[in-house]
């Protein structure tokens, strides 16, 4: 396998992985209605570049068209099990959210290091067809981390206080 | 020539027809208590309106200490001595027998009756407790865009420089927000761009989002005598209802809800496809086209017919009417403010502008408009989530600024996040983080989303509320404490309309027992917490509205909202004036942007700007990037699929509004006879097709229902576009059995009781204007037709199935308007 076919087949996962963690938050924070809303719009830019990623991979013989992996189960299962527990009136959910947000945040930042890669080794190889597919995708998963990165610098400082 | 007309049957009065560029004739309206001359009239008091935007400057009579009557200032700028019926007829609800005269403080679960001590006495204590054992991210503080200038600011210091929250906002953020965000967006800072006078030089007038005729009734007058004089506007639509505005429409757009962004970028993709751009402009004042037609390429008249459902014919022929227009002039309201994608819809309204070259210019205006009467004051002052004097809560030196006015500490300012928008306190307060709202002049519970929610925060032991109104509204039912306050006519104060005019309301009568100006209340709470400036003086150093009014002018000085050269001499007698208004344009300044954007630099701008999609604020190196030589903006927009859609289970959208009679729930209008007879109880619309469906009739009683709630109301049947089920929003409960919630078991009245919880990410304006819905049969009609207005959007599609809507002798106002010459009497 090239590196190119690595970091395509990477990102393809980090993708998908990130569309279904941002579903699911959306699903966790239904009583924060701003973080269900958005987070259930953005990841379908993570729906759109792993269908697009798929559909590139063709060209260097992948076939990434598969059932998604299983996300690793450890940290997931214990948050899910939290907001079982956890009722919209505690403060606890606050937190719950912002180590969610932690959570879409890293794994957002993952799969731009990967565009990013992608897009040099393109540039490497003067590969017009992965420098369009990065820079069509790449602007929306730095959307996608600002995001993030803006929630939690909004809901900090009173949701950590106010614990 | 003077006569007598209902302005119930005939809300927009008569004509006085004019030709382009021409100054709109005067017309002064008068409506007098039964009885009451004019010549018995003691004294005549100057003010404005405060129960819409428009800002119509009037003087009320005063006869024996008592509020009996208005009369239009034929002289201001605004309105030219009109008056819409709420005006004319509104005053008569400060005369209320239940407004609240003593303070209430709540006992054993009771609210009982106490003195000013008691009451500010359990506020201040709940204050300081709570400041000392969670801190200043305890309090919030929930105002209204009803309020005086001289209250908002003193207010904004309170929460800012004096508790150190950064929750403070106003009901504006439910009416007004997105209007303040998309300017801030394209301009880089808030302030209107266009003016009311636009009106009289446009030959193109577009209204998206936008019934004027019922929410600015004055200007739509001003609009109405354009089209009945020479050379009269051709007018745009875009409205899901048969509004007046679209029965006189050139074009009439009506799309399905919450695809505004479909619509818009397919008009823009059709100027950029036949060129129908200004492109000197363009290159001389704005970034971003590039990326705006790289974006809208793809989007065909066709493609958002399919998405919005209207005739690509239609999409075409509105971009042919904003393409062929010289002077351009268009206004945006709920119908995009309140709806998905809410502030990236209004901003291809400002793109629309920028591309085709018509700002600065007259009739080449942009109204980003406000419903309600001082929103643009919680916008400039800093009451609203926003700083005071559009100053940027990113840019250190912003702060810094603020800090030295207000001589404190900068870090004693909350900066180290966006102010918090009024529905993340409501959700903080029901997390249980906030633990006190101090709620004034507004009623959440009837005016907020999915109201069991909102109930049920409001209802909590561990939140204390504080409520000052004039009336035991059914927010004030469920408060701890709730102060009477004083209102318009009853206290001094200034405030400025949508198109930056300041206006001047003078004190005419006494507030009834003991019930107290805002700013009297906030400024004694100031006094009881005892807040100090660094150097231990006291942190608010002014006492009465004058001084409150100076104070804000050092605050405003050498911002985009100046108010240095303004004066309550200076506004005293005359007309109202347009800020800024300074030692270099002691006159006030008509239009902004004449010389293009002026405020969008990194240093100077309000905002660096944010993503449309997520809300995340652009960061300084980016913006400074973008824009380094702050031009206005061109910022595009995907369009989104709404985010609550229609279902087998809720096959209609499901859309709210309001009507002319109206204002917000019914607090004062619900009070006069006049208004609360014109449009009693709250109905549902459909159109005939959806009726017929259902096998539903005029009168009918049916049930609008969502997964969050349901309303009983009689239906009406009209033109409104299929496929949508509309509600006016402003019926509550004070005047039910209940008071303040539906009976137990029972649909509600409240609009709210379905709506859904969500909001424009950008501007953080709830979505009242999205949400899935179905329609049942309750009961039969007995004969009785709906109780909705025929004047207006509301009108029967049959004629005949409903009585017309008068108002009988009691709504009579005479109308005074200059012979043929033009002369003055
Ligand atoms: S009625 Fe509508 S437009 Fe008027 S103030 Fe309220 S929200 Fe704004």
């Amino acid at each position: 396998m090239s590196g190119i076919t690595l970091v395509l087949k990477a990102l393809h996962h980090g993708e998908r992985d990130l569309e279904e963690e941002l579903l699911k938050a959306a699903e966790r924070h239904r009583t924060d209605h701003e973080i269900h809303h958005v987070a259930t719009d953005i990841a379908r830019w993570s729906h759109e570049h792993a269908a697009r990623l798929a559909d590139t991979g063709r060209h260097y013989g992948l076939d990434l068209s598969g059932p998604a992996d299983d996300p690793s189960p450890g940290f997931l299962a214990t948050l899910r099990e939290k907001a079982a527990e956890a009722v919209g009136r505690r403060p606890e959910p606050g937190l719950l959210l912002l180590h969610d947000l932690r959570d879409l945040h890293l794994a957002a930042t993952g799969n731009s290091l990967h565009w990013e890669m992608l897009a040099q080794a393109a540039r490497a190889t003067t590969d017009s067809r992965l420098l369009d597919l990065a820079t069509a995708c790449h602007p929306q998963t730095l959307r996608q981390m600002r995001w993030t990165n803006s929630m939690i610098k909004t809901l900090s400082p009173q949701l950590i206080t106010s614990v | 020539m003077k006569d007598s007309t209902d302005r119930i049957a005939d809300p927009w009065g008569g004509r006085t027809p004019y030709p382009p560029g021409a100054a709109w004739p005067a017309r002064t309206d008068t409506h007098l208590a039964a009885g009451v001359t004019p010549a018995a009239v003691d004294r005549w008091v100057q003010s404005a309106s405060l129960l819409h935007s428009n800002g119509d400057a009037m003087d009320i009579a005063v006869k024996d200490g008592r509020i009996v009557g208005v009369r239009g200032r034929a002289d201001d700028r605004v309105n030219r001595g009109r008056l819409g019926p709420k005006d004319l007829f509104g005053w008569q609800a400060n005369a209320s027998p239940d407004r609240l005269t003593r303070p209430l403080v709540r006992e054993g679960g009771r609210l009982v009756e106490s003195g000013w001590d008691t009451a500010m006495g359990r506020i201040v204590a709940r204050s300081k407790e709570l400041l000392r054992e969670r801190g200043p991210g305890s309090i919030g503080f929930y105002t209204t865009g009803q309020l005086f200038l001289e209250e908002y600011y003193t207010l904004a210091v309170i929460a800012r420089a004096g508790i150190g929250t950064n929750h403070l906002d106003g009901n504006t953020r439910l009416c007004t927000a997105t209007a303040g965000e998309a300017l801030k967006e394209t301009f880089g800072c808030d302030g209107q761009p266009g003016s009311y006078a636009d009106i009289d030089h446009a030959d193109t007038i577009a209204l998206f989002g936008h019934n004027m005729a019922e929410t600015q009734p004055v200007l739509w007058m001003r609009v109405l005598d354009r089209l009945a004089g020479p050379d009269a506007p051709r007018l745009l639509c875009v409205d899901p209802r048969p509004t007046r505005v679209a029965r006189h429409a050139a074009v009439h757009l009506a799309p399905r809800a919450g695809t505004n962004v479909a619509l818009l970028n397919a008009l823009l993709h059709e100027l950029i496809r036949t060129d129908r751009v200004d492109h000197a402009y363009v290159e001389a004042h704005c970034v971003g086209f590039d990326e705006l037609a790289a974006r809208v390429a793809d989007c065909t008249a066709e493609w958002a017919a399919a998405i919005c459902d209207v005739p690509a014919r239609t999409i075409t022929e509105a971009a042919e009417l904003l393409g062929s227009a010289e002077r351009l002039l268009s206004t945006v309201l709920q119908g995009f403010y309140q709806s998905h994608q809410a502030t990236a819809a209004a901003v291809q309204v400002n793109n629309l502008h920028l591309l085709r070259g018509m700002l600065g210019r007259p009739g080449c205006g942009l109204l980003q408009m406000n419903g309600q009467p001082t929103a643009q004051n919680t916008r400039e002052c800093g009451a609203n989530g926003d700083l005071p004097g559009f100053r940027n809560w990113e840019n250190e030196q912003h702060v810094a600024d603020l800090a030295r006015i207000w001589n404190v500490a900068p870090e004693k300012i909350p900066h180290y996040a966006p102010p918090t928008p009024a529905m993340q306190m409501f959700r903080f307060a029901e997390q249980g983080s906030i633990r006190m709202l101090w709620i004034s002049g507004t009623n959440p519970a009837v005016s907020l989303p999915e109201l069991h929610r909102i109930r049920d925060i409001l209802g909590q032991d561990r939140l204390f509320t504080v409520v000052q109104d004039l009336f035991l509204t059914e927010t004030a039912q469920l408060a701890d404490v709730v102060l009477p306050a004083a209102t318009w006519g009853e206290k001094t104060g200034t405030f400025t309309n949508a198109d930056r005019t300041v206006h001047l309301s003078d004190k005419a009568v006494e507030p009834p027992g003991e019930a107290r100006p805002d700013l009297d209340i906030f400024l004694d709470y100031a006094r009881r917490m005892d807040f100090r400036d660094k150097d231990d003086g006291p942190l608010i150093t002014w006492h009465d509205p004058q001084s409150a009014f100076q104070a804000w002018q050092k605050c405003s000085a050498g911002r985009p909202c100046d108010y240095t050269g303004l004066s309550y001499d200076g506004l005293r007698g005359g007309s109202g004036i347009q800020w800024p208004c300074t030692e270099q344009a002691p006159d006030g300044t008509e239009r902004l942007y004449t010389d293009g954007p002026a405020w969008a630099h990194a240093e100077a701008c309000e905002s660096f700007g944010k993503d449309l999609v997520t809300g995340a604020p652009v960061t300084e190196v980016e913006y400074r990037a973008l824009n380094p030589d702050g031009k206005a903006v061109i910022k595009a927009a995907e369009y989104l699929p709404p985010h609550e859609d229609t279902s087998e289970e809720y096959p209609l959208q499901l859309n709210t509004g309001r009507t002319i009679y109206h204002f917000h729930t019914r607090t004062k209008t619900g009070r006069v006879p006049q208004l609360d007879s014109a449009a009693p109880d709250v109905w549902a619309e459909m159109s005939a097709a959806e009726a017929a469906a259902r096998d539903l009739r005029e009168g009918d009683l049916v049930e609008v229902s969502t997964p969050r709630g349901a309303v009983a109301a009689r239906l009406r049947i009209t033109a409104i576009r299929d496929g949508m089920v509309f509600l006016p929003f402003h019926y509550g409960y004070w005047d039910t059995a209940e008071g303040h919630r539906p009976a137990p078991d029972t649909a509600g009245r409240a609009a709210n009781e379905t709506t859904v919880t969500d909001w424009d990410p950008a501007s953080k304006q709830p979505l009242y204007k999205t949400a899935a819905a179905r329609v049942a049969l309750l009961r039969r009609t007995d004969g009785t037709p709906g109780p909705a207005p025929t004047t207006t959007a509301s009108a029967p599609l049959d004629p005949g199935s409903a009585p017309a809507t008068t108002g009988g002798p009691a709504a009579h106002a005479t109308q005074h308007t200059d012979d043929e010459e033009g002369t003055r009497p």
